[in-house]
């Protein structure tokens, strides 16, 4: 297990160096220039200058490559051109509400996924099966920032018990949740749809298999079968396409932000593409990427201590 | 499930895709009004004979900025469908052709770009290039090519282990023409069922752009826009909100069915999973 998770960790530093080139790449070498592109047409050539030489982007690019590496590593993402002050604390500021509602989106959907998963593959092939699986369906058909303004149409705007948007900050955290209920719910469960599928289909496959057989001929009852057998075998599938869809979870947190006027991340990433900040994006999506790359790397890694016949073929 | 709902489901689905192509093809030569036509003094109109759906706060008629929103979706999503099809198979062939270290390079590349979904890939765009659909579509495309690759990478290396792709690298054929006149021709019903799928996605991210403000760009309209545009309003005319969304559930819901049930009609091997 040590030389598998120091392979995985090998791998996931190689992978972010080149998530850094990609990014870096897209915004600082294409054709483009970003101090131009952040005053606008309209500016002088000295003032493109002045803002350049003021954001170090007169240096070389591979000098500029090695300043934002050393700098990050060291928790210094530079200087927001808009807001004028350090990136790295905006980032942070931000986190503390992206983050929460990232979390409470996947909890959400993971226990939609475990109990309607659960219980389609219990059915198989009868009416609540199908009926599961319709719902699915739909929840996959419907953008999450639409449910996300059916909630506030409805729980906001007619019964008046929820906030339409808004964040009052972490000093009473009841109000907090409260606020972050509704834009939770709405990412939640179109990613429970998502997740409802794909566990069922992992528990169905494992409902076929052989041990099952042998569980159940030796006493165990269907359902404690399931729970005992089947679903430790389901689960290292499930655990890998929950970490494949946590991409699509932030890109999602995005733009419901965006619905529910939150300030997380994904507006600071809006805001900040408005106002031509380039630098902020960089870091922004770096920072999203590198997430996505580490928990990926994580669950890879549970995947195989749950499932040991994962490690040895990889090792 | 039975075969009875399966059906249902590919049929219901074909007849989704249908009538949304049908509206698509028809805001080509008509819509009952000029779908950006503005007039204030008509504004948040309820429906009404001469509006069927309203009207929204500039004034504009509801149902023609739908109908004008169905062929923006459409030909967003061809172009993104094409556009991932076209560097995903090239990747995915390139990669099961060479096998080794290039064909690892290319997976490893595949898995690494699951971390940039279409939304990111397009804030990555604007922010360089500034938003509008032209970005925005090249996003999605780019984001679709990855899970295209993978597929036509897997599929071809079934494809060339079989006799007849042996036996055309034996009378001398190079490895091109062999993906081009045997593999690609195996592969196509994977690839036409997944290019389903992704087309339902992309219509998806296209609404999340422009309702972001990183797709369609006034006076175009978009459904994602019209959701935008709708959020003041959610108070005094909820049907402004709810419209359009379900205009684009419905759309990925038919595109979503049609996949599923051609998959199924396909592969009997695959029936009843995911």
């Amino acid at each position: 297990m040590a030389a598998y998770a120091l392979q995985r960790l090998l791998i996931l530093i190689a992978t972010l160096v080149f998530a850094s080139f990609v990014i870096f790449g897209v915004l600082e070498i294409l054709p483009g220039d970003a101090a131009q592109t952040m005053l606008g047409t309209s500016a002088t050539p000295e003032t493109v200058a002045a803002l350049a030489h003021k954001l170090g982007l007169d240096k070389p690019f591979w000098l500029r490559y090695f300043d934002w590496i050393s700098g990050a590593l060291t928790g210094d993402f530079g200087l927001s051109y808009t807001y004028n002050s350090p990136i790295a604390p905006l980032i942070w500021e931000r986190l503390k509400v992206s983050a929460p509602l990232a979390l409470i989106a996947m909890a959400l959907a993971s226990a939609i996924a475990l109990t309607m998963g659960v219980y389609a593959a219990e059915r198989r092939g009868k009416g609540g099966d199908s009926a599961v699986m319709a719902a699915s369906q739909l929840g996959l058909a419907i953008p999450s920032f639409w449910l996300g303004i059916l909630l506030v149409l409805i729980f906001a705007v007619r019964l008046r018990i929820a906030p339409s948007g808004g964040f009052p900050g972490w000093s009473d955290p009841l109000k907090a949740l409260e606020a972050l209920a509704l834009p939770a719910i709405a990412l939640g469960v179109v990613q429970g749809a998502v997740l409802t599928r794909v566990t069922r289909s992992a528990l169905v496959e494992a409902l076929n298999e052989d041990f099952l057989r042998t569980a159940r001929a030796k006493g165990l009852s269907a359902r404690s079968a399931l729970w005992r057998h089947a679903l430790p075998n389901a689960l290292p599938p499930v655990l890998t396409i929950m970490g494949l869809q946590f991409a699509n979870l932030i890109a999602g947190a995005v733009v419901i932000e965006n619905v529910f006027v939150l300030p997380g991340l994904g507006r600071l990433i809006l805001q900040s593409i408005n106002n031509r900040d380039v630098l902020v994006v960089e870091n922004c999506v770096m920072g999203l990427a590198a997430f996505v790359i580490a928990l990926n790397m994580a669950i890879d890694l549970a995947a195989a201590a749950i499932d040991p016949r994962l490690r040895a073929r990889e090792s | 499930m039975s075969a009875i709902s399966r059906t249902a489901g590919l049929r219901t689905g074909f007849l989704l895709v249908g009538a949304v192509v049908f509206i698509a093809a028809l805001s080509l030569v008509w819509t009952p009004y000029p779908p950006a036509g503005i007039n204030v003094a008509h504004r948040l109109q309820g429906p009404s004979l001469l509006h069927a759906f309203g009207t929204d706060a500039l004034g504009r008629d509801v149902l023609s900025e739908l109908i004008a929103g169905a062929r923006v979706s459409l030909i967003v999503g061809i172009i993104a469908v094409v556009i991932g099809l076209g560097l995903g198979v090239a990747l995915g062939l390139v990669a099961a052709a060479a096998r080794g270290l290039v064909e690892d390079a290319i997976m490893k590349f595949c898995d690494f770009a699951f971390a940039f979904p279409a939304l990111l890939v397009a804030i990555l765009l604007s922010a360089t290039y500034g938003p509008g659909i032209v970005n925005a579509t090249i996003a999605i495309g780019v984001a679709n090519a990855p899970i295209f690759a993978k597929l036509t990478r897997s599929a071809a290396n079934g494809v060339l282990a079989r006799e007849f792709a042996l036996a055309a690298r034996a009378a001398g054929r190079g490895p091109l023409a062999i993906a081009v006149d045997h593999v690609l021709p195996n592969i196509a019903p994977t690839l036409i069922v997944q290019a389903t799928i992704q087309f339902a996605i992309a219509i998806l991210a296209e609404a999340a752009l422009s309702y972001l403000g990183l797709g369609a760009q006034p006076p175009m309209v978009s459904w994602g826009r019209m959701l935008a545009d709708a959020q003041p309003w959610l108070m005094l005319a909820p049907r402004l909100s709810i419209l359009p969304g379900l205009a684009v559930g419905l759309s990925v819901l038919g595109l979503n069915l049609l996949g599923d049930g051609m998959r199924d009609a396909l592969d009997p091997k695959l029936r009843g999973r995911a």
